[in-house]
C-alpha cells in the first residue's frame, strides 16, 4: 500500500541521515525512446500537469525548435508506445505539446548565452531538417546562413502541409523566433541557380548542410496520365500555398493513402471542388494517416474508395473526364507483415472527375547539386550519407531530411537536422568523425511500476471546428484543448522514467547542490582495499500480499505494522494524526494480528519467530492509546506473548493493567470486510473455545522479518554460507563470524533481533574485525593541523555576526537584511553580513578571511541549531586562529522561523532579540583550552565467566594488557553448568579452552578469589583496589568491563529441597541413570519469574527445557515429557527446536500465573496437578522427575555499583547508558557492560555482548590521549567552605573533597569526569563554583538582553 | 489584555528540552513567538537567581525545560 505519494526527488524520511534529497532515476520512459528526435516527453507532460507551459516549451526546445508545429502535425510515435495502453488509452501527448505551445510566447523563452564562433555554416533548404540543423549550430555559436529557393521559409511545413492543419501564424512565429538565435535566412535564393555549393564554400562556409527535401511528385505511370487535369499532390498543394490556385471546379480524385492524399482531398473541397474522392488500394486499416484525420476528412465529405487501384485516366480531347479503377483484395500478410493488393478481374469501375491528383510519393529534385559536385547519389535518387554522421562523400557537406530518406515526417527531418548539427560541430572542431553507425547502449525497462489502483480514464479528445465553419475555409480544424483538460490529461502520465529530467530542481536549488552533473551521475565500480568486511545489510518486512486469509491487498483498513508506524509518526502521511486509510476517520477499535510471516510453514516458509513483533505490537497499541484523545480500544491477537527482552515484561504488564490493551490468545483465520463502511470483522475462538465475532475499524498485521533479498545475493557473491532460513550461518560460540575468515555479520542478517541486540552485535563485529586489523591500527589516520591560536585575553570584544538565510528557510520568513542591519548597531559588533547559506563551503572559507581581515575575536552565527552546526563553525573559527569557544549560535531557524512561519514580522522581531542575546553573551565568552587526558592502555575485566573471558581475550589479542578478576576460585561462571548451546555446540569444552587461553595469554593477568574493594578515577585513568586472599593491590587501567554474571535463583516452591526428584535447571542431568529410568518427566517454567517479585522474563528457560526435553525423547522415546509453561518463548530460530519437541511428542500445557500447577507427594510418588485450557479440565500427572526453571538473577552487584558510581535497575541488573542505542556503555565514560550482569541471556548473546564491550573499550584504549569536553566546573578555593554539597550531588564523581593545607576540606573538580551539567554551580551556597562557558555572568548577560 | 504579548525566557537543557524545541521546528509546529531561549547544558545549571533576574529584568514568565 502506498501511504503517501512520493515524487522523483524525495527525502527518504524526515529524520533521514544524511538529511539530503535523493532523485529516483529509472530507465528512459518509452515515449521518449519512441520519439525520432528523442524529445523529453515525460518532462514536458509533467510541466503541463503543473500548468508550467513555458517550462514545457523550454524542455521541448532542448531538442527541437518547432513545438507548435509538431504539436499539430506530428504522427506521435510516442503515443503508440505509451504504457497507459496496458491499462486504458495512451496519453494525448501531441495535444499537450500543442496546448503548451499555444500558451507560450516564444519571445518569453530566454536565448541561452551563446559564445560566438567565427566559422560559417551554410544550410540549403529551410524545411524542418535545415532549420533544425541551423538552430543547433547557432546554439553552438556558429554563424549560420540558410538558403531557400521559395519565397518563404519553412519548406514542406509551409508548402506541403495545408493551413487547416497548421496555421501559418504558428509556423511564422516559430521561424521568426530562430532569428533571435542569430540565424540568417535568405529566401528566393535557389542553390544551383543563383548560387552553387562551391560558391557557398568560397564565401566562407566551412560546412554545408543539404536539407532540400523531396519536392518532385511521382507520376502514376498509367494510360492517360499525361492528360490535362492530372497533376501531383506536391505541386497541387504548393500552388495553393503560393496563392496561384484559389479555386477548383468540378470533381477531384486523389490517389494514395498517406497524409498528403488526405490533405489533397480536403484542400480540393476547400477550393470548391464539387466532389473529392480518394482511391486507395488497401483498406482503412493500412492507411498511414491517423484514424481521427480520416474521420474528419470523411465528415467533410471526402469519399474514400478503399481496395481500389487506378487502371487508366479517362480523357476526352486530352482533358481528364474520369479515372477507371479496379477493385482489389489483400493477400495474407507476407514475411514483412504487409498485405499486398491484388486486382479483382472484371471489377473495373469509373469515377468521373476533372482533376486527378496522385499522392503516391515524392523524390528529391537533385538537379541543383550539379554534375560536377561529386556528391554520391543512390539509385533511388537520394543523397548517400554516412548513417551516423550524415556526412556525404564530400568532406564538410552533410545532408538530412527527405533528401536522404525520401518523403518522411517532420519529426524525422528534425532528427536528421539535429544529428547533422552534432557532427558538423565536431567536424568544425576538427574532431575525428566515426565511420560507422554508433550503437546506443541498450535501453532498459526498469520503469516505475503501474499501480494496481491506477484509476482508468479516457484520453483527452481535443475539440474540432464545426463542419459549417470549414466550408471554403482554411481555418484550423483541430482546436486547442482547454487548460484544465490538458492538466487532467497530463495527470494520467505514469511517470515511467521516475525523474522526468525537467531540471526544475536544478533551477530551484539555490545552494547549487543539484546540478546537471548530478543528474548525469552513473553507477560506478569502486575498488577499496580492506582487511575486513562487516555485513549489516538488514532485513525486509514480510510481504503479506499473497496471504488470502488477511486480505491485505483487498481491504483498505488492513495495514502492515510498518505502515502503521508511519501512520503514527509525526512526519508520516497524516502528520501523526491517527486516521484509517479508507475514509480518514479516527479509528475507535484496532486489532493487531501477530505472527504474520513468522512461525508459519503453512502459508510461508518462515518457521522461525521474528523475535520483535510482540514487543512492537504492544508499543504501537500503547502509543496509539496515548495518542488518541478518545477511548481507543486496542486488541492484540497472539499465540505466545514473547516479551523476553530487558524490561519488556514490565512494559507488557503495564500495557495490560494500566493502559488496558486487550490480549487475546488466538490465531485469526478469517477476516471479513463490511462492503459499506469498510470495517473489518474477525472470527476467533476465545480461550474457552467459544466462537466470537468482533468488528474493528482497522487491523494491523504484525509482519515478521526476512533477510533482504539483496543481502542474500550479497552473501552469495561474497561466498558466505547461509543457513536454511537464509540467515548467515554462524556458531553460538563465534556469533558474528561468518564462514569466511575476515567477514563478520551484524543485525538481522545474522538472525531476527531487536535494536539493542543489533547495536550490540555491530560493536561485536567491529571488535572482531579490530582483532584482525590490530597491527594496522592508526596507520591511515591523518591528523588535522590548526593554526596557532590568537591570544584574545585583554582585547576589547570585536564581534562578527553572520546571519544566514538558509535558502528560504529563514530568509523566506524573517527579514534577514533587517536583522543584519539591527545587529550592526549592537554593542561590540564590528562586522555583519548575511549569507544565503552560512554553512556552505565557500562561506566558511570566506569567514576565515573576514575574521582575519577585520581582526574579529568573537563570532555569532544566527542560523539553525548549535546542536547540529556548532562544531562546524567552531572548526572554521579555529582555522582563523580563534579559540572555538569564542563562538555563539543564535537559533533563528529551528526555534524561530520554522515555528512562526505565519507571523513574519514577529519572527523578525524574535530573531533580532535572539541575536541581541547571543551578542551580549559572546562578548563575555572566554577562550577555553582543549582538555585531554592520557590513556592508560590497559583494561580491567571484572568477572571471569564466558563474557568476561571473551572480552579479556579480545582486548589482549588487540595488544591491550588486561587484568581479569573473579570472586570464585575457578573461571567459567554460570556456563560451567551448561553442556550445550541451543545450536548444539559443546559448551564445556569451549569454556575449558577459553579458560586455558586466558591463563596462558601473556597479555592477561588473572586474579581469582578476588573482589573489588574500591575504585577511583575516570576514563583513561582508573585505579581499582583489588583484594585477593587478604592481599590488596591497586590496578591502574584505562577502561573497565563489568561482567559479573548471574545464576539461577533458588526456590522453595513445588517441593524443591524436600523431594530429591524435584530439580533445578541442569541438576536434572547430574544423575543420568536416574533420568534414564524416569518415565514421566515434568518441566515447570517461570518458577519465580514474571511475578511481582521478579517481574522479568529470564529469556533462556523455555529453550533450555525444550532442549532437555528433546534430549530425553531422543534417549528414550517412550518417556512422557511435559512442559508446563505460561508463554513459550523460543524466540528466533529457537522456534525450530520447539517445533521439533512437539514432533517428538513432548506435551506442552499452558498454565496461568493465577492458576499455577500444584506438586504433591503421595504414596506413589510426585503428582503434578495442572489445568489444561484446551481440555478445560484439571490433569493429574504422575511425575518421576520434576525440573524447575527458576529465574536467572544477577550476582551481588551493589558494592561494585557504588564503587564506580554505576546505576542498577530494580532487579539489581546493571543499567546501560541507553537501552537501545548504547546497550554496552555506561553513562560514565570508559566503563562497559556484558553478560548476565546486564540481563539474562544465552551464551551466544553473552559472547556477542562481551565482544561488543571489548570493542567499545578498544575505542578508548586505542588512543594515546582522549579529548574530553573542557566545559567543566571550576572551584574557587577561596570562597569554598568545604560543605561537601557539591560532591554529594555530583552524579559523576567529578567533584571530591580534598584536604587543603591550613583550610581543611575543600572541593576539587576532576574535569575529565565532569559532564558540565552545572548542578554543583547552581547548588553551591557560596557561589564558589562556576561553569566554564556557562558562567553566571555569561548566562546573566543573555537574560539581561532579553527584555 | 488581548494585545498583551508576554516575553518569556526559556532555559532549556541542551540534551532534551532544547533538542525538543529544535524538533518542534523540524516538525513545523507553530507556537506563539513570545519565547526567548537560553541554552544550558542541564536544567541543573539553573540557579534560582537567574529566574529572579529574568523576572526583575521585565520578563513576564520563565520556563525551565529539562
Amino acid at each position: 500500500m502506498e501511504l503517501v505519494g512520493r515524487k522523483a526527488a524525495y527525502k527518504p524520511y524526515a529524520q533521514a541521515i544524511p538529511g539530503a534529497f535523493a532523485i529516483d532515476k529509472r530507465d528512459t520512459a518509452p515515449c521518449r525512446m519512441a520519439c525520432p528526435a528523442n524529445l523529453n516527453v515525460q518532462g514536458y507532460v509533467q510541466m503541463v500537469k503543473q500548468g508550467k507551459f513555458r517550462e514545457a516549451i523550454e524542455i521541448i526546445m532542448r531538442d527541437l525548435p518547432f513545438p507548435g508545429t509538431l504539436g499539430r502535425v506530428c504522427p506521435h510515435a510516442c503515443e503508440k508506445s505509451c504504457r497507459r495502453l496496458e491499462i486504458d488509452e495512451p496519453i494525448s501527448i501531441r495535444e499537450l505539446k500543442r496546448v503548451a505551445a499555444d500558451h507560450t510566447d516564444l519571445n518569453d523563452i530566454p536565448v541561452p548565452q551563446i559564445i560566438k564562433k567565427d566559422e560559417k555554416v551554410a544550410i540549403i533548404g529551410s524545411g524542418p531538417a535545415g532549420l533544425t540543423a541551423a538552430y543547433f549550430l547557432a546554439l553552438e555559436g556558429y554563424q549560420v546562413s540558410v538558403y531557400e529557393a521559395m519565397p518563404e521559409a519553412g519548406g514542406m511545413m509551409r508548402y506541403g502541409i495545408p493551413e487547416h492543419r497548421l496555421p501559418r501564424s504558428v509556423l511564422d512565429a516559430e521561424i521568426n523566433n530562430l532569428k533571435r538565435y542569430g540565424i540568417e535566412i535568405h529566401t528566393n535564393t535557389a542553390i544551383g541557380k543563383d548560387l552553387t555549393i562551391r560558391d557557398l564554400q568560397q564565401h566562407g562556409a566551412k560546412a554545408v548542410f543539404i536539407g532540400a527535401g523531396a519536392w518532385k511528385g511521382l507520376r502514376l505511370h498509367i494510360q492517360g496520365d499525361e492528360s490535362k487535369g492530372v497533376s501531383d499532390v506536391t505541386s497541387f498543394l504548393r500552388e495553393v500555398h503560393l496563392g496561384d490556385l484559389k479555386e477548383l471546379k468540378g470533381k477531384a480524385v486523389i490517389i494514395g493513402g498517406g497524409h498528403s492524399a488526405l490533405d489533397g482531398a480536403r484542400v480540393a473541397l476547400r477550393l470548391g471542388a464539387d466532389e473529392s474522392h480518394i482511391v486507395y488500394r488497401r483498406s482503412k486499416a493500412e492507411m498511414l494517416a491517423e484514424p481521427e484525420e480520416i474521420e474528419e476528412a470523411e465528415k467533410e465529405g471526402v469519399k474514400i474508395h478503399f481496395l481500389a487501384a487506378p487502371v487508366r485516366v479517362v480523357n476526352k480531347n486530352g482533358k481528364v473526364t474520369g479515372i477507371e479503377c479496379i477493385k482489389t483484395r489483400l493477400t495474407e500478410p507476407d514475411t514483412s507483415g504487409r498485405r499486398k493488393p491484388i486486382p479483382i478481374e472484371g471489377s473495373e469501375f469509373t469515377i468521373e472527375a476533372e482533376h486527378i491528383i496522385p499522392a503516391i510519393g515524392q523524390e528529391p529534385d537533385l538537379a541543383f547539386i550539379g554534375d560536377q559536385s561529386g556528391i554520391e547519389v543512390s539509385k533511388w535518387k537520394l543523397l548517400v550519407v554516412n548513417p551516423e554522421t550524415l556526412q556525404t562523400n564530400a568532406p564538410g557537406i552533410f545532408a538530412g531530411g527527405d533528401v536522404i530518406t525520401g518523403p518522411a515526417t517532420v519529426i524525422e527531418a528534425v532528427d536528421g537536422g539535429k544529428r547533422a548539427a552534432k557532427y558538423i560541430a565536431k567536424y568544425l572542431r576538427g574532431e575525428q568523425l566515426p565511420q560507422e553507425w554508433q550503437d546506443e547502449p541498450p535501453m532498459g525497462t526498469n520503469w516505475v511500476e503501474i499501480r494496481d489502483d491506477e484509476p482508468l480514464k479516457h484520453r483527452l479528445k481535443a475539440p474540432t471546428l464545426s463542419l459549417g465553419k470549414r466550408h471554403k475555409s482554411f481555418a484550423e480544424v483541430n482546436l486547442t484543448a482547454d487548460e484544465k483538460s490538458a492538466k487532467e490529461e497530463a495527470e494520467r502520465c505514469l511517470n515511467c522514467g521516475g525523474c522526468c529530467e525537467c531540471y526544475e530542481c536544478v533551477k530551484a536549488c539555490k545552494a547549487k547542490a543539484v546540478t546537471l552533473e548530478t543528474h548525469s551521475q552513473k553507477t560506478e565500480d569502486i575498488s577499496i582495499n580492506v582487511g575486513s568486511v562487516i555485513l549489516a545489510p538488514g532485513f525486509e518486512p514480510f510481504k503479506p500480499d499473497n496471504f488470502a486469509t488477511y486480505q491485505y491487498t483487498k481491504f483498505a483498513n488492513v495495514v502492515t505494522s510498518m505502515e502503521y508506524e508511519r501512520l503514527l509518526s509525526a512526519t508520516g502521511p497524516n502528520q501523526g494524526h491517527l486516521v484509517r486509510p479508507s475514509d480518514k476517520k479516527e479509528p475507535k477499535k484496532i486489532a493487531w494480528l501477530q505472527c504474520i510471516g513468522s512461525r508459519d510453514i503453512n502459508q510461508c516458509d518462515n518457521a522461525y519467530c521474528s523475535s520483535v513483533c510482540c514487543m512492537y505490537a504492544i508499543k504501537e497499541a500503547v502509543i496509539s492509546k496515548e495518542h488518541a484523545d478518545y477511548d481507543l480500544d486496542t486488541a492484540i491477537f497472539f499465540m505466545d506473548m514473547r516479551t523476553h527482552g530487558k524490561d519488556f515484561e514490565k512494559y507488557y504488564e503495564r500495557a495490560k493493567k494500566e493502559q488496558g490493551v486487550r490480549f487475546i490468545r488466538c490465531r485469526i483465520h478469517t477476516i471479513d470486510e463490511d462492503p459499506e463502511n469498510k470495517d473489518v470483522s474477525l472470527r476467533y475462538a476465545d480461550e474457552n473455545g467459544n466462537i466470537q465475532v468482533e468488528t474493528f475499524d482497522m487491523v494491523v498485521l504484525s509482519v515478521g522479518m526476512e533477510p533482504a533479498s539483496s543481502a542474500i545475493d550479497l552473501a552469495k557473491r561474497l561466498d558466505v554460507e547461509l543457513n536454511e532460513h537464509n540467515f548467515i550461518n554462524t556458531s553460538s560460540l563465534s556469533p558474528v563470524s561468518t564462514s569466511r575468515k575476515g567477514i563478520y555479520v551484524a543485525g538481522v542478517l545474522q538472525g531476527c533481533k531487536d535494536i539493542p541486540q543489533s547495536v550490540m552485535e555491530a560493536s561485536a563485529a567491529a571488535c572482531s574485525a579490530g582483532v584482525g586489523l590490530a597491527p594496522a591500527r592508526g596507520t591511515l589516520v591523518k591528523e588535522k593541523a590548526f593554526p596557532q591560536e590568537n591570544d584574545v585575553q585583554g582585547q576589547k570584544p570585536r564581534v562578527g555576526v553572520f546571519v544566514c538565510n538558509c535558502g528560504v528557510n529563514i530568509g523566506g520568513i524573517a527579514d534577514v537584511p533587517a536583522i543584519a542591519a539591527y545587529a550592526k548597531n549592537l554593542p561590540d559588533v564590528v562586522y555583519v553580513e548575511d549569507n544565503l547559506f552560512t554553512c556552505s563551503q565557500d562561506t566558511q572559507e570566506k569567514m576565515v578571511e573576514v575574521i582575519k581581515e577585520h581582526n574579529l575575536n568573537r563570532i555569532v552565527v544566527a542560523a539553525c541549531t548549535p546542536r547540529t552546526h556548532e562544531p562546524l563553525f567552531q572548526e572554521t573559527i579555529r582555522n582563523a586562529g580563534l579559540n572555538p569557544y569564542l563562538f555563539e549560535m543564535s537559533n533563528i531557524r529551528n526555534q524561530c522561523t520554522w515555528c512562526h512561519s505565519d507571523e513574519k514580522e514577529k519572527a523578525t522581531e524574535k530573531a533580532k532579540d535572539l541575536v541581541r542575546m547571543a551578542v551580549a553573551r559572546v562578548a563575555l565568552l572566554e577562550p577555553i583550552p582543549d582538555l585531554s587526558v592520557d590513556v592508560n592502555k590497559s583494561a580491567l575485566v571484572i568477572g571471569a565467566g564466558v563474557a568476561g573471558m571473551t572480552a579479556a581475550v579480545s582486548l589482549a589479542d588487540q595488544g591491550f594488557p588486561v587484568t581479569i578478576v573473579d570472586k570464585s576460585s575457578e573461571p567459567g561462571g554460570a556456563a560451567k553448568d551448561l553442556s550445550r548451546s541451543w545450536g548444539g555446540e559443546d559448551i564445556k569444552g569451549f569454556v575449558a579452552e577459553l579458560a586455558d587461553r586466558v591463563r596462558k595469554h601473556p597479555g592477561i593477568d588473572m586474579i581469582l578469589d578476588a573482589e573489588v574493594v574500591n575504585a577511583f578515577g575516570f576514563v583513561g585513568n582508573f585505579e581499582t583496589e583489588i583484594r585477593s586472599k587478604d592481599i590488596t593491590k591497586t590496578v591502574k587501567h584505562g577502561a573497565v568491563i563489568i561482567a559479573t554474571g548471574g545464576q539461577a535463583a533458588g526456590t522453595d516452591e513445588y517441593l524443591y529441597g524436600k523431594n530429591s526428584n524435584v530439580t533445578l535447571w541442569h541438576e536434572l542431568e547430574k544423575d543420568p541413570v536416574k533420568l534414564k529410568k524416569a518415565d514421566n518427566i515434568v518441566f515447570i517454567q517461570c518458577v519465580g519469574s514474571r511475578d511481582d517479585q521478579r517481574p522479568y522474563c529470564s529469556r533462556i528457560c523455555c529453550t533450555s527445557s525444550v532442549q532437555q526435553a528433546i534430549s530425553i525423547k531422543e534417549d528414550k522415546p517412550e518417556a512422557n515429557v511435559f512442559i508446563l509453561y505460561r508463554d513459550m518463548r523460543t524466540f528466533g530460530e529457537r522456534e525450530i527446536l520447539y517445533k521439533k519437541a512437539r514432533e517428538k511428542g513432548v506435551i506442552f500445557i499452558r498454565y496461568t500465573r493465577e492458576n499455577k500447577p500444584k506438586v504433591t507427594e503421595g504414596a506413589k510418588g510426585l503428582v503434578v496437578e495442572v489445568f489444561d485450557p484446551i481440555l478445560q479440565q484439571n490433569l493429574l500427572i504422575k511425575a518421576d522427575m520434576i525440573n524447575l526453571k527458576t529465574a536467572i538473577e544477577p550476582s551481588e552487584n551493589e558494592h561494585l555499583a557504588s564503587s564506580y558510581k554505576l546505576p542498577l535497575n530494580e532487579e539489581k541488573f546493571f543499567m546501560e547508558a541507553h537501552a537501545k542505542l548504547r546497550p554496552v556503555d555506561f553513562a560514565s565514560d570508559g566503563i562497559f557492560l556484558c553478560g548476565l550482569a546486564h540481563y539474562p541471556k544465552p551464551v551466544d548473546e553473552s559472547i556477542e555482548q562481551a565482544l561488543a564491550a571489548a570493542g567499545r573499550a578498544a575505542t578508548v584504549l586505542s588512543k594515546a590521549s582522549i579529548q574530553v569536553s573542557p566545559l567543566a566546573s571550576r572551584v574557587d578555593v577561596e570562597k569554598c567552605i568545604g560543605c561537601g554539597l557539591c560532591a554529594e550531588i555530583c552524579s559523576f564523581g567529578a567533584i571530591v573533597l580534598e584536604e587543603v593545607e591550613g583550610k581543611g576540606k575543600r572541593a576539587k573538580n576532576i574535569p575529565a569526569s565532569c559532564k558540565g551539567c552545572g548542578l554543583c554551580a547552581s547548588s553551591c551556597p557560596q557561589k564558589a563554583i562556576d561553569m566554564l562557558h556557562f558562567r553566571h555572568a555569561q548566562i546573566e548577560a543573555a537574560i539581561s538582553a532579553v527584555a | 489584555m488581548t494585545d498583551f504579548e508576554p516575553k518569556i525566557v526559556a532555559f532549556l537543557c541542551n540534551w532534551c528540552a532544547y533538542a525538543g524545541a529544535d524538533l518542534a521546528g523540524v516538525s513545523r509546529l507553530q507556537y506563539p513567538s513570545s519565547l526567548r531561549t537560553i541554552r544550558v547544558m542541564c536544567s541543573g545549571r539553573i540557579d534560582p537567581v537567574f529566574i529572579v533576574k529574568a523576572l526583575k529584568g521585565g520578563c513576564d514568565g520563565v520556563m525551565v525545560g529539562g
